[in-house]
């Protein structure tokens, strides 16, 4: 008796999980289930709010001019002004140290150079805003570009098949032999004169392999399912199968891979920079100024902090919102139910039969 | 077989074809390798550059004179000269071997790390052990490899080589190093709060005594095990082998792991003596299957029946007890090595790939100086990958752990030990294969800049000069060493695929 009892208890715990992933479920569209899955994983979100305010912290610091529009940044010097090399304060010897100060009892906040200054003066602050603004536009050119290739090339080879699809695997398996490194040198030594926003461009050229190899497979599945056929049999176009059926279904693979995509051209493009193949001096980057400060680690090491933990904070949490929308678009996901929802669901039951 | 083998190699062929193609056109017209000759009105210069415009084939459009390109490869496996005027393959004889090496060992040190950590990762599903490893998998895949370099530098190097000077460690490291040590290992508890609390206590209190231990006798000045502590590690690493390669409960393996152990130890002072007198890579090649056959031998007399989980467990804690041996020796020689003048107790070097004033004919001093070489490097380069390889073997080995036949074996009753490391692991591995090759191509790309930050001269360094010098012969010459080999460890993979899971059936054989 005891042993049955201890079966049922087993049995319904398992039934309970069950029901409260499906019960969350009920009644919900899918961009609605997803948006829900997104919204509770805590990694995710930390990482949007973050990436969020580091975007308009970094964006709003320094002066901007689109076409006619002029932004009148909050930040008093530009990446081009020299102000005296601070000395007071310093270390002896070592002028233009940070300002920036954690210290509620001391000077806490900015100051007049929170980063320091370079050798000429210039303020720090400014360049690794602007270095960062860099990168953070070349991640998304990136991402836009590489996606849009990615997912136009993988959808026409995996809904038409045949000889289209091997031409253009092909094509994409050319690309993938190349090490990105070395396609973005060849690239990047050319066009990094030309300003950051074409070498973003021709970056994003080279960086769709990845997914549209992913796409492909998930057009070559969700063509075969019946809503496809069912819209085949109705007299829909290609491109309404295309664009209304198969696309929408497949748009979670397609968000998930452009954030790993992006996550790898921030470090492309630091990495281009570094190696001096990227954005090209007087332009800033954040890879160009750990390049041109990495001897002076010893000595002044904020010129060697500061760009490095703004590359990692943009990597860092565009990797967490990509393993967030993962987890959402997954299908199979379930959540994991803790302790005290099982032990609640568990008395709610109990209540029920006795 | 020799069939599947033919079609693989030849569409490898055809894709190198392919890629190399697209670069070519690629590079040719993102530069013009006469461009700073051009504005001259100088006859020197005009004639300068009709002569590069020769040689180069530079009167050729780039479509064209790829396929000169690739026919001089044909014909003579003539890679063309450098802007500099020497051949390009004999620049690229001399960096291959340093790459390899590199590559190598970070791409092994990886899988081994990576997979290890990724499977205890998915054992422990949403433990703090997990969530942990999730966030310095995350971390890794973030970090600029230039960047690491830097601090690795810094701290492993610099300080590290200012640590060897004092030799004792500071009580604040001390306290420092056991409380990770205690992290670590209580994150993988689970359990009552009390329980991971006594597990804390007890790792950190282990990890503090034995660092006090060496910081006081100053064993970091001159390092070694010596037969006894070998030979106490040894018996950890038969018992360890035999549980997770046959179990305790199978007396035999456990016997001969054992005696495998023992036998380390009658061996030690012989071992030394071939050691000192006849170092080299052919002798421990040498002893390396001398090891492997005894644990044969060993695993032949005292298993009667089912042999061969008993030879591998025996074959396998022989292979790591020489890895100890060997490690041993290599302490023996950090002090001598220390005192060379060319070191003169600084051991741990940021940059190039040998020191080129140690005395040459020490077997044992150039074994050691290119280990150590190798250590940052190597960690930098591993550090990315090793992310890659823990997220990938964790989700992998989560989702054969959800497979029906995995409910099968536990219904049967089979222990938990075979059932991870029999029915699970074995399936974890197989798709685990095809992200090596993908990653290949990743950490060539990484050797690329970690050549560039370490001073190596190896395929980096010439690629750098390539694109800088705007020389495409070179270029082609290096792209086409890094595609060969990404494109063989591609084949290996597949062969190795379809090697492990029977279910993909090989055409042909």
């Amino acid at each position: 008796m005891k042993l049955l009892a201890r079966l049922r208890r087993n049995k319904s715990a398992e039934v309970i999980s069950g029901d409260i992933a499906n019960r969350e479920v009920e009644g919900l569209s899918q961009s609605q289930i997803v948006r829900r899955r997104f919204l509770r994983h805590r990694g995710a979100m930390i990482s949007l709010i973050v990436l969020g305010v580091v975007i308009l912290f970094v964006f709003s610091a320094l002066d901007l001019s689109i076409g006619f529009l002029k932004y009148h940044g909050w930040w008093k010097y530009s990446i081009t002004d020299q102000p005296d090399i601070r000395t007071n304060g310093c270390p002896p010897g070592l002028g233009g140290c940070p300002t920036f100060s954690l210290n509620p009892f001391g000077a806490f906040g900015l100051g007049n150079h929170p980063f320091g200054q370079d050798d000429i003066g210039r303020d720090y602050f400014a360049l690794v805003m602007r270095g960062a603004q860099r990168s953070i536009s070349v991640m998304f050119i990136i991402g836009i570009v590489g996606g849009a290739i990615g997912t136009t090339i993988g959808a026409i080879s995996g809904f038409y098949r045949g000889w289209v699809d091997s031409v253009l695997m092909r094509f994409t398996d050319f690309i993938i032999t190349i090490p990105s490194i070395i396609i973005g040198s060849v690239i990047g030594y050319h066009f990094g004169n030309l300003g950051v926003t074409f070498l973003a461009l021709y970056l994003g050229l080279f960086a769709w392999t990845g997914l549209s190899r992913l796409v492909r497979g998930e057009f070559l599945t969700l063509r075969e399912r019946e809503f496809v056929d069912a819209a085949k049999v109705a007299g829909a176009s290609n491109r309404r199968i295309i664009f209304k059926h198969i696309l929408p279904n497949a748009v979670g693979v397609i968000i998930v891979s452009v954030t790993l995509i992006m996550s790898g051209a921030i470090l492309l493009e630091t990495a281009l920079s570094y190696l001096g193949f990227g954005v090209v001096a007087p332009d800033v980057s954040l890879g160009l100024l750990i390049s041109q400060y990495q001897d002076s680690f010893t000595t002044r090491p904020w010129l060697f902090w500061y760009p490095g933990i703004f590359i990692i904070l943009i990597a860092l949490t565009v990797n967490f919102i990509g393993d967030g929308l993962r987890d959402a678009f997954d299908p199979r996901q379930r959540r994991r139910i803790s302790r005290k929802e099982k032990a609640a669901e568990r008395k709610v039951a109990a209540e029920r039969q006795g | 077989m020799i069939a599947y083998v033919g079609r693989r190699i030849t569409a490898l062929l055809i894709i190198l074809f392919g890629s190399s193609f697209i670069l070519y056109n690629l590079a040719a017209i993102s530069g013009d390798p006469t461009e700073g000759l051009r504005g001259s009105t100088d006859p020197k210069v005009k004639a300068q550059l009709l002569s590069l415009t020769r040689t180069l084939n530079l009167d050729v459009p780039p479509p064209a004179r790829y396929f000169l390109w690739l026919k001089r490869i044909f014909t003579g496996f003539n890679f063309g000269q450098t802007r500099d005027g020497h051949a390009v393959s004999i620049d690229l004889t001399a960096a291959i071997p340093t790459t390899i090496r590199l590559i190598l060992l970070a791409t092994i040190i990886a899988i081994v790390m990576g997979v290890a950590f990724g499977i205890v990762s998915a054992l422990r599903q949403y433990s703090r052990f997990d969530y942990g490893m999730t966030f310095v998998a995350f971390l890794m895949y973030s970090l600029p490899i230039f960047w690491v370099a830097v601090l690795l530098k810094q701290y492993l190097a610099i300080s590290f080589n200012n640590f060897l000077a004092e030799v004792t460690i500071q009580p604040g490291w001390i306290i420092a190093l056991s409380v990770v040590s205690g992290l670590f290992w209580a994150s993988l508890i689970s359990g009552s709060r009390a329980k991971v609390w006594k597990v804390f206590g007890i790792a950190a209190g282990i990890n503090a005594l034995i660092l006090t231990i060496l910081s006081v006798t100053k064993w970091f000045a001159h390092p070694g095990l010596g037969p006894i502590v070998i030979f106490g590690l040894s018996v950890g690493v038969a018992y360890g082998i035999t549980f997770l390669s046959t179990g305790l409960g199978n007396k035999a393996a456990l016997k001969s792991a054992q005696a495998m152990a023992v036998i380390a130890l009658v061996l030690y002072y012989p071992n030394q003596y071939i050691f000192n007198h006849a170092g080299g890579v052919l002798t421990i090649f040498g002893q390396l299957l001398v090891t492997l056959a005894l644990g044969y031998g060993v695993a032949r007399y005292f298993a009667k029946v089912d042999r061969r989980p008993v030879a591998r467990t025996a074959m396998l804690t022989g292979g790591v007890i020489g890895l100890l041996i060997l490690i041993d020796k290599l302490m023996q020689t950090w002090q001598p090595y220390l005192a060379t003048d060319a070191i003169n107790g600084r051991p741990v070097p940021t940059i190039s790939e040998s020191n080129s004033l140690l005395p040459t004919g020490n077997f044992w001093f150039t074994f050691l100086d290119t280990l150590l070489h190798l250590f940052l490097p190597t960690i930098a380069l591993s550090l990315i990958s090793f992310a890659g390889y823990i997220r990938y073997s964790r989700g992998t080995l989560l989702e054969v752990m959800n497979q029906d036949y995995i409910r099968t074996a536990r219904a049967k009753g089979l222990t938990e030990r075979t059932v991870i490391m029999r029915h699970a692991f074995r399936n974890t591995l197989i798709p685990l294969t095809t992200i090596i090759v993908v990653d290949f191509a990743a950490i060539i790309g990484g050797a690329i800049i970690t050549e560039r930050v370490f001073g190596w001269r190896g395929m980096g360094t010439l690629f750098n000069k390539a694109i800088s010098d705007l020389d495409l012969n070179l270029l082609m010459g290096v792209f086409f060493v890094t595609a060969t080999l990404a494109v063989l460890a591609n084949l290996a993979a597949d062969l190795i695929y379809s090697a492990l899971d029977p279910r993909i059936r090989v055409v042909g054989s």
